[in-house]
């Protein structure tokens, strides 16, 4: 099994084409990240709108010296969505990162990756797409750590590595109508693209003003950021190898280069907290999935170890 | 009306939470029923419903005697560590007689084919394929029979998917409405802890309280959220997090982010459905009581039976059952819908 590695996510939110391009820029020249993911996950309506720059944001990720793997679309419903599948999926010598059934059948008997809206729970379903070409699988983000160790050492055996999100909004839910348009009064096909006004989506508050969910087109996120800087040491010995960023507006090399050094064991937890606590978020962390606890919950280590 | 001749007689699949409700169901006309185990290996995992295996052997015995067949569904995620137990679930279908388990999970499905070939599968919704290629999958590698698709298609794009595959397609036709993809969708584990794709339940009624405030109003709370306020006019509705009420900055007032508590209802399409190519039409409401499954399957088997005999079909008295009394046709009718 190779060694630890800090991945990046692909960008999930509908940020302006030159801020995505210079985003990627600045990871491919100064983030500690091994593996980058790049391609449009939620909506086949934006994906045109990255195209004039995904081939020189690559060539800036591999001169850099990081591998990229290209993640096709969560939700695939519509014919638009599995022409844009097929043009990731047929191309040539690109590894690519499976997020529905409809990409997987494309890639079966490929080496490919899983990404995290396939339902990996348990391993057999590992098992059955580690025979099919799956070299690594980013495990659903509700599976708690009992259930990942398990994950981890049939990994080991299959020889496929085992992925998991250690920071950003948790991917919560899927749907067919956009909620983003929604917000706004419109509908999906004449939605103004309204999703590229929040960086990192709409916050969705309940009627007591307690904010809980983040908005995001057709998908729903969590409010709360997952930071698992604390749970890295558990993880890794549970036989996870790769760990997962998912980008956010805020200093995204910051976020990677205290991963690494948690990973490099350079950094103590309680200063890896506080330079993640300096980034000024506006939500609280979150790790309950992690101690199968509600999701939004920010267990410490106290209640952890009790 | 066309001629009933060019179509083939769906198959009208019925809800079936307890052991009660099948009787119920298969006696109102059902051409087959659906129901799970009282435990996690089923997406209805709620307190006071389903069957344990005697039980469902009973039941299959008595559907069977009826000409109703029984489907038994397995359509949650087993986490790593626990599959013996959905193992357990096909198991015993295969030994009892069950028609046809309804499978979401790639371990599931692929133990259920290896182990019983001739144990027919159907893809749960659960497993979220909403392309012809996903559906296709299925099928190449497990023996998929009949797929059940997302509430999420339009009747086009039903025509379109069942032009492409090799299997079954039955849709939801009536009963409650989720926004999201099902399985899909960790919105309960987020907020409770307790999580709809490994323990089968969507918003537990144990984690389920209502507040009065001062002024009457009821607050509809799961875990330590509001969902959803009612004033001491409105009934007051059960918190799905699909179905409450949020505000978001630059809209001045609360509003459903999602969906209005309504009900599916596709009465009005059931021939449409018919014609795109569907061959079984399913009710939700495992939940439901004896007398709501009386009244929906004994109109929906008339419905059929009127369809099929080239007489229109009367279903006008169903809204009086649905949600809040309202109801739609969700995404089927349009795709403005989405």
């Amino acid at each position: 099994m190779s060694e630890a590695q800090v991945t990046l996510g692909p960008v999930l939110f509908n940020w302006a084409p030159q801020l995505w391009r210079d985003f990627y820029f600045r990871i491919a020249d100064e983030a500690a990240v091994s593996t980058v993911y790049v391609g449009e996950v939620i909506c086949s309506k934006r994906a045109p709108l990255f195209v004039p720059y995904v081939e020189e944001v690559v060539a800036r990720l591999i001169a850099g010296g990081k591998s990229v793997v290209y993640s096709t679309l969560a939700q695939v419903t519509q014919k638009i969505d599995t022409r844009l599948v097929d043009s990731i999926t047929g191309l040539a010598g690109a590894t690519v990162e499976a997020n529905d059934a409809c990409a997987l059948r494309t890639l079966r008997g490929r080496p490919h990756h899983v990404g995290p809206f396939i339902n990996t729970y348990n391993e057999d379903t590992l098992a059955f797409l580690a025979g099919r070409g799956a070299r690594n699988v980013c495990l659903p983000p509700e599976l708690p750590i009992g259930a990942i160790e398990m994950m981890g050492e049939a990994g080991a055996r299959l020889s496929t590595s085992i992925e998991v999100q250690v920071f950003g909004r948790q991917p919560l839910a899927l749907s067919a109508r956009c909620y983003h348009a929604r917000a706004h009064g419109h509908t999906k096909d004449s939605c103004l693209f309204v999703c590229e006004q929040d960086a990192d989506g709409l916050r969705l508050d309940t009627l007591d003003s307690v904010p809980l969910l983040a908005i995001n087109g057709i998908q729903t996120l969590s409010y709360g950021y997952l930071n698992l800087a604390r749970e890295v040491p558990r993880l890794r010995a549970a036989g996870v190898t790769r760990f997962r960023l998912s980008p956010h507006s805020c200093d995204m090399v910051e976020v990677a280069n205290v991963f690494r050094a948690l990973l490099d064991e350079t950094l103590d937890p309680g200063t890896a907290q506080a330079r993640l606590e300096a980034l000024g978020l506006r939500a609280p962390f979150a790790n309950g999935f992690f101690y199968r606890r509600p999701g939004h919950q920010l267990i410490g280590a106290e209640q952890a170890s009790a | 009306m066309e001629a009933a001749s060019k179509l083939t007689r769906p198959e009208l699949v019925c809800p079936a939470g307890t052991p009660a409700a099948l009787r119920t169901a298969v006696d109102a006309g059902a051409d087959a029923v659906y129901c799970g185990f009282r435990d996690a290996t089923n997406a209805r995992n709620f307190p006071g419903l389903n069957f344990n295996l005697d039980e469902l052997a009973d039941a299959v015995t008595y559907a069977h005697n009826a000409g109703a067949k029984v489907l038994l569904a397995v359509n949650t995620f087993p986490p790593a560590g626990q599959t013996q137990l959905w193992k357990h679930a096909v198991d015993a279908a295969a030994r009892i007689g069950i028609d046809a388990v309804i499978v979401a999970d790639i371990g599931v499905a692929a133990y259920a084919s290896s182990r019983y070939p001739q144990l027919r599968l159907h893809l749960s919704v659960q497993a979220g394929a909403s392309s012809p290629e996903a559906i296709r999958l299925h099928c190449e590698e497990f023996g998929i029979k009949r797929a059940v698709l997302p509430r999420i298609l339009t009747v086009a794009e039903i025509a379109g998917i069942h032009a492409q595959i090799p299997c079954e397609i039955e849709v939801f036709v009536f009963g409650n409405i989720g926004m999201m993809a099902e399985g899909r969708c960790a919105l309960t584990s987020y907020v409770t802890g307790v999580s709809t794709n490994m323990d089968g339940v969507c918003s537990p009624p144990a984690d389920v309280h209502y507040l009065e405030d001062a002024d009457g109003t009821l607050r509809a709370k799961l875990g330590e959220f509001t969902i959803d306020r009612f004033s001491s006019q409105e009934p007051a509705g059960y918190p799905t997090i699909c179905k409450g009420r949020y505000v978001v900055c630059g809209r001045a007032a609360p509003y459903h982010a999602f969906e209005e508590p309504v009900s599916l209802n596709l009465s009005a399409l059931l021939l449409d459905l018919m014609r795109a190519g569907v061959t079984a039409l399913k009710i939700e409401g495992r939940q439901r009581s004896r007398a709501y499954v009386r009244s929906v399957v004994s109109a929906f088997r008339r419905a059929v039976d009127d369809i099929m005999a080239g007489r229109d079909p009367v279903l006008a008295n169903l809204i009086a059952l649905t949600e809040g009394r309202r109801e739609t046709q969700g995404a089927f009718r349009s795709k403005t819908w989405r």
